[in-house]
C-alpha cells in the first residue's frame, strides 16, 4: 500500500491561511490503514484547524468527507455539490489523491495535508517500513523474496557492501542490512549459489518515468 | 601488463607493495596535495586520492591525481557510485586515461547521510562490482557499457576494495571472488586491527586460491589518539576495532607512540600471513607518520621501477 504522513499542523495552516470555507477529504483506502488520511484522521485535522485559526482571530468553516479512494475520477466527482460551497480543498490523500481532485476540480485550489513516503508494509502498530520501489524490474525471485533496491540504502544488486555489521545497515543501525536478510534467506532455502551470480546494471528505463501502464486486455 | 603503472609492476613481480592514501583539501590549494605527495614519494609505490571521503566534499579525485602525476608520483585514483551515474563515470574514465592515470579504485561509496550534504542525492546507478565489470569491458574490449567501441586504448589497473570484518563473515570470500570475476586486479582492505579474524579471511581465500587471482593489499590505519580509536570502533561504517586495542591506547603515556607500534606491530603479522601482497596506509590526518610506518616496518628502500 502507499504509506503517508500528516504534514505538521503549522505548515498545513500556513497552506490554507485566508481561506474561510474549505472541504477536507478523506481517503478510504491505504492512507486509513496508514493512520494518515482516513475519516478519523480528518475529523482531528478539522478540530485543530478550526481552534488554530479561532486563537488567531479568524474563523475557518470546515466540511469533511471520506470517500473510498481519491485516486479515482468517478469516486472524486460525488464531491461536486460539496465543492461549489467551499474555497479550497484540502486533501488527506496521497499524491495521487491530491491530483485526481485537482484535475476534476480545475477551477479550485487543492492543497496536500500529507506527504506521502513510499510504497510499502506494516512493520509493527503503527509502523510501515518501504518494501517497494516501483522500480518496474522486479527481482524479487532471484532475491528470497527481499527486495535490495529499496531496502538497502544504496540499492545495491550484487551483495551487501562493507558497512554492514551484525546484521545492521551502516546507514541506519535500526535498519536491517536487506542483503543479509537476503543471504539468510536463500540459505534457508539452499538456493546461495544466487549470492555468486553477477547482476548487471539496472535498467532504469522499465519505467518511463513519468510511468504509463496500459493492461494488456484493453 | 594492463596499465604498466608502478603499482602494478611492484605487485607483477611479486614485491611487497606499499601504497598510501592522500585526502585531496576542502579547497584550491594544490599545494596541499604536493606537500603530500612529496612526502610520501619515496616511500610508497603508489598514492591513493581519496574520491570525497565520508561524502565530505574536497578537491576532486582525478585533479588530485594530476597533481601527484606532475612529482612523478603513481596516482591510484578512487572512484566512488555515490556521485555519478554511468556516463559520467565512463567520461570520467577516458578523462582520467589521457590525463595519464591509470590505477583506478573502484568503491561503492559512503553514504551521503554521513557528509556536509546529506540532503544530497545518491545516485548508486552503478553498485561497485559493476563498476569493476564496466572497467574491465572498456579495458578488455573497448566497449562502452553501451555496447559501442571507445575510440583508443584503456589502459587501466583495476582495484577494488573489500572489508573481511563485514557480515555475514562466510559471504566476504564470496565476494572477493565475485570482485575477482568482475575483473579486480587488486585490493585493498578495510583497515585490520583484529589479525586473528583477517587470517581467518586469508586462509578462506588463499584456499579458493584468490591469491592468484588478486593482489591483496591490507589496510593500515595508524592510531593518533585514543578517541580516533573510539570513534573507529563505535561510529566509523566498515571499521572494526578490538576492545584490546581500544584499551591499549587508553593507557598508553605517549597515544601516537603507541599507536605507531600498534601499527608496526600488525604489519609485522600480516606479513607473515600468506597471499597478502603489500599494505595500504590510510593515514587520515596523519600523513607525517607515513615514513615512520614504512621505514621500521623494515620496507625500505622501496623497488625502482
Amino acid at each position: 500500500m502507499i504509506v503517508a504522513e500528516r504534514k505538521p499542523l503549522e505548515e498545513i495552516k500556513e497552506m490554507i491561511a485566508g481561506y474561510k470555507r474549505i472541504l477536507i477529504v478523506g481517503c478510504g483506502t491505504c492512507v486509513t490503514i496508514c493512520w494518515a488520511g482516513g475519516e478519523k484522521e480528518v475529523g482531528i485535522l478539522s478540530s485543530q484547524l478550526r481552534l488554530a485559526f479561532g486563537k488567531d482571530g479568524n474563523e475557518l468553516l470546515t466540511s469533511e468527507v471520506t470517500i473510498e479512494r481519491q485516486c479515482e475520477r468517478e469516486m472524486v466527482e460525488e464531491l461536486r455539490d460539496k465543492v461549489q460551497e467551499v474555497e479550497a480543498i484540502l486533501s488527506l490523500g496521497c499524491g495521487a489523491g491530491v491530483q485526481t481532485i485537482a484535475e476534476v476540480f480545475e477551477e479550485t485550489p487543492v492543497y496536500p495535508a500529507l506527504n506521502t513516503k513510499f510504497v510499502g508494509m506494516p512493520e509493527r502498530e503503527g509502523v510501515w517500513v518501504e518494501t517497494c520501489r516501483a522500480c518496474g524490474d522486479c527481482l524479487l525471485g532471484e532475491t528470497g523474496g527481499i527486495c535490495p533496491v529499496v531496502r538497502c540504502a544504496k540499492g545495491l544488486l550484487n551483495g551487501p557492501c562493507g558497512g554492514t555489521k551484525r546484521g545492521k545497515c551502516e546507514v541506519d543501525p535500526e535498519k536491517d542490512c536487506a542483503w543479509t536478510l537476503i543471504y539468510r534467506r536463500l540459505e534457508k532455502q539452499g538456493r546461495l549459489d544466487l549470492m555468486r551470480k553477477y547482476y548487471p546494471p539496472r535498467n532504469f528505463q522499465a519505467v518511463t518515468r513519468p510511468g504509463k501502464v496500459e493492461a494488456l486486455q484493453a | 601488463m594492463k596499465a604498466g603503472t608502478s603499482l602494478e609492476k611492484v605487485l607483477e613481480s611479486g614485491k611487497f607493495a606499499v601504497t598510501a592514501e592522500v585526502g585531496p583539501p576542502r579547497g584550491t590549494a594544490a599545494s596541499v596535495i604536493q606537500r603530500k605527495g612529496e612526502l610520501l614519494r619515496p616511500y610508497c609505490d603508489a598514492l591513493n586520492v581519496t574520491d570525497n571521503q565520508t561524502a565530505i566534499v574536497r578537491m576532486s579525485s582525478v585533479s588530485g591525481c594530476v597533481l601527484l602525476k606532475q612529482l612523478g608520483v603513481d596516482p591510484v585514483m578512487q572512484m566512488v557510485c555515490r556521485d555519478r551515474n554511468r556516463i559520467a563515470i565512463q567520461s570520467d574514465i577516458l578523462g582520467a586515461v589521457a590525463l595519464g592515470i591509470g590505477n583506478i579504485l573502484c568503491l561503492s561509496g559512503d553514504y551521503q547521510s554521513f557528509g556536509d550534504h546529506p540532503t544530497a542525492k545518491g545516485v548508486f546507478d552503478l553498485d561497485s562490482i559493476q563498476l569493476i565489470q564496466l572497467l574491465s569491458q572498456m579495458r578488455d574490449e573497448k566497449k562502452f557499457l553501451s555496447g559501442e567501441n571507445i575510440s583508443g586504448e584503456v589502459p587501466l589497473f583495476i582495484g577494488a576494495a573489500e572489508n573481511p570484518y563485514a557480515d555475514p563473515f562466510e559471504y566476504r570470500v564470496l565476494r572477493l571472488a565475485k570482485k575477482v570475476k568482475a575483473g579486480a586486479d587488486f585490493i585493498q582492505t578495510q583497515a585490520i586491527f583484529d589479525v586473528g579474524k583477517f587470517a581467518k579471511w586469508m586462509e578462506m581465500v588463499t584456499e579458493r586460491g584468490l591469491d592468484k587471482e588478486v593482489h591483496i593489499l591490507a589496510g593500515i590505519i595508524p592510531i593518533r589518539a585514543v578517541g580516533m580509536a573510539r570513534y573507529m570502533r563505535d561510529k566509523v561504517p566498515g571499521v572494526s576495532v578490538p576492545d584490546g586495542i581500544v584499551t591499549r591506547m587508553e593507557d598508553a603515556k605517549e597515544a601516537r607512540e603507541e599507536g605507531l607500534k600498534i601499527s608496526l606491530e600488525i604489519i609485522e603479522q600480516i606479513m607473515d600471513i600468506p597471499g597478502v601482497h603489500g599494505i595500504h596506509i590510510m593515514a587520515v590526518n596523519w600523513e607525517d607518520i607515513v615514513p615512520a610506518i614504512v621505514e621500521k616496518a623494515g620496507l625500505l628502500p622501496r623497488p625502482l621501477i
